[in-house]
């Protein structure tokens, strides 16, 4: 009962800050359009946000793919349709489990070192120093992480989608039995443009929610050590929760045509 | 709209200002004057609402009502870039000093100048350098993080950030809190130093009497949102008013009622 309460409760504070945290996401927009620009601290976010993350999501995307691989060999094997299995594979890793597992990863490991971090210089007094210096902190600290986030976080959903589909081709051939060449022709016979797009668009989408969750999160913290502890909780819970939702509407918008 | 201010308008003139935060009345009518090229120290309890004060000056807290001119120039009734071009030049020293932890020492210091005159990064390292000698710090230190100084040194770097502006207007919140007597003299003496140098116009905030007494000219004490007392920074210590003879004193016993909740 508790933790059904503790459920409801965060969704409800979510939809209580949905309004301040989509004004504060198109503030943080509408810098990255006006200058100065910070190429800089882009490109260390960039960086932080896709090469760092690249071991964690590959290995998160070999993993699932091989699961996969296996789930359906065993389900399947009673209706002898296992030359499915590579069409299973592919859709699976590709339209679902490669962007809502690279963005549910990026959360724990990027959103949660952003609220940390923007977290500890609002405690800090950092955030009000930089407006001291004729600095705006939603264009120096928030545009750039916003950015990082909308290009990162697909590149890394296309290397896991890559990842992904390979995961279930080892288990396929090494140890269900598939004829490598058989199981590449399939993979290749199934893949579709529109799944790869689908695939790119939600990792959009979900790095945007988990560079906003962070920023937001952080930017607004308050009380000290127990503040910013507090702030990476919530950017990490929300931005799950958000990519899990959004991961519906968007599916349900792409087949819905 | 007088665009020179003319000789006995105070740099800074503050007039009615309330700030509450929720039911809280934190500042409750602060009228205050700081002539040009003196120094003003503001003494008051722990969360008497000092900082608020320096906040609503810099911008960083939007007051419920009341007035803040700056050379006579009342702020909210410039458009923004005259505003921001107005607020550029107040140095501020943290009372933690808030250093950039990402960004060596002599990045933080140039900070103003790379975000505001375009500068080159070579140029700015050179005037980082500079900066820090006037702060008593080797230009070795630029190369450090914030992380790798002790608290006198960030102190140090952050008075350095605060005048590296040009200082016409320096406002040091609690500059010595949490530094030993001898390190919060030293750092007291850099700031009377900086503002004599560059002729700057002063506002500090301290509980510290000696501090007090070593960076002002003029004093006042906040108490219940209100100045309750403004004199020379001389008289602290023999007020007559019974509210800063009791601050100034440390006594238990008196007017002031130590408020144990927010
Ligand atoms: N941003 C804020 N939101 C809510 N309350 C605040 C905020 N800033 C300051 N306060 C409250 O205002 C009061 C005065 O704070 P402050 O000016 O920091 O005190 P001090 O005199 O010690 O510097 C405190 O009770 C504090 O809780
Ligand atoms: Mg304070």
């Amino acid at each position: 009962m508790n933790a059904i309460g503790a459920l409801g409760r965060n969704v409800l504070s979510l939809l209580g800050s949905a309004g301040a945290m989509v004004l504060f996401g198109l503030s943080g927009v509408s810098h990255l359009l006006r200058p100065p620009f910070y190429g800089r601290l882009f490109l260390r976010s960039f960086i932080d946000f896709a090469y760092f993350s690249l071991p964690v999501v590959a290995l998160t995307a070999i993993f699932s793919g091989m699961v996969i691989a296996l789930q359906s060999y065993t389900g399947f094997s009673r209706y002898g349709a296992t030359s499915a299995i590579a069409n299973i594979v592919l859709i699976s890793v590709v339209r679902e489990l490669a962007p809502v597992l690279a963005g549910l990863m990026v959360a724990g490991r990027v959103g949660a070192a952003m609220a940390a971090e923007l977290g500890t210089m609002r405690v800090t007094d950092q955030i009000d120093a930089l407006r001291t210096l004729s600095t705006d902190p939603m264009k120096y600290l928030v545009a750039p992480r916003l950015l990082a986030g909308l290009l990162a976080l697909p590149l890394l959903v296309l290397v896991a989608d890559v990842l992904g589909v390979g995961g279930g081709f080892l288990i396929a051939t090494a140890k269900l039995g598939f004829e490598p060449h058989t199981y590449i022709t399939n993979t290749v016979a199934f893949l579709n443009t529109a799944d790869v797009v689908l695939s790119v668009v939600k990792a959009a989408v979900f790095g945007i929610i988990v560079s906003l969750m962070g920023c937001y999160y952080g930017y607004n913290s308050r009380g000290g050590a127990q503040g910013v502890g507090a702030a990476t909780t919530s950017a990490v819970v929300s931005a799950s929760i958000l990519i899990l939702a959004f991961d519906y509407v968007l599916t349900e918008l792409f087949f819905s045509r | 709209m007088t665009e020179t201010p003319q000789a006995g308008t105070p740099k800074i003139r503050i007039r009615g200002l309330r700030k509450a935060f929720g039911a809280k009345q934190v500042l409750d009518g602060i009228d205050l004057d700081v002539a040009a090229g003196t120094s003003m120290v503001v003494i008051g309890g722990s969360g008497s609402g000092k900082s608020v004060l320096l906040k609503c000056i810099l911008g960083l807290v939007e007051p419920d009502s009341g007035t803040i001119e700056i050379d006579g120039q009342d702020l909210a009734c410039l458009d923004q870039p005259a505003r921001q071009a107005l607020r550029a030049q107040i140095g501020m020293l943290f009372q933690n000093s808030a250093l950039f932890d990402s960004l060596p020492v002599w990045e933080n210091v140039a900070f103003g100048l790379l975000a505001q005159h375009q500068v080159s990064r070579a140029q700015a390292r050179t005037r980082a350098a500079e900066m820090l000698g006037q702060v008593g710090l080797g230009p070795d230190v630029g190369g450090l993080y914030p992380a790798e100084l002790s608290g006198g040194m960030q102190k140090r770097v952050g008075l350095a950030r605060a005048i590296a502006g040009g200082g016409r207007i320096l406002l040091f919140d609690e500059p010595t809190t949490g530094l030993d007597p001898i390190m919060g003299a030293i750092i007291d003496g850099l700031i009377a130093d900086c503002v004599r140098r560059l002729g700057s116009t002063a506002l500090a905030i301290t509980h510290d009497m000696a501090s007090a007494a070593r960076i002002g000219d003029r004093a006042a004490m906040l108490f219940g949102g209100r100045l309750v007392w403004q004199g020379e920074a001389a008289q602290l210590l023999d007020s007559g008013n019974p509210m800063v003879d009791q601050f100034t004193h440390g006594r238990r016993d008196g007017p002031i009622q130590m408020e144990l909740r927010g």
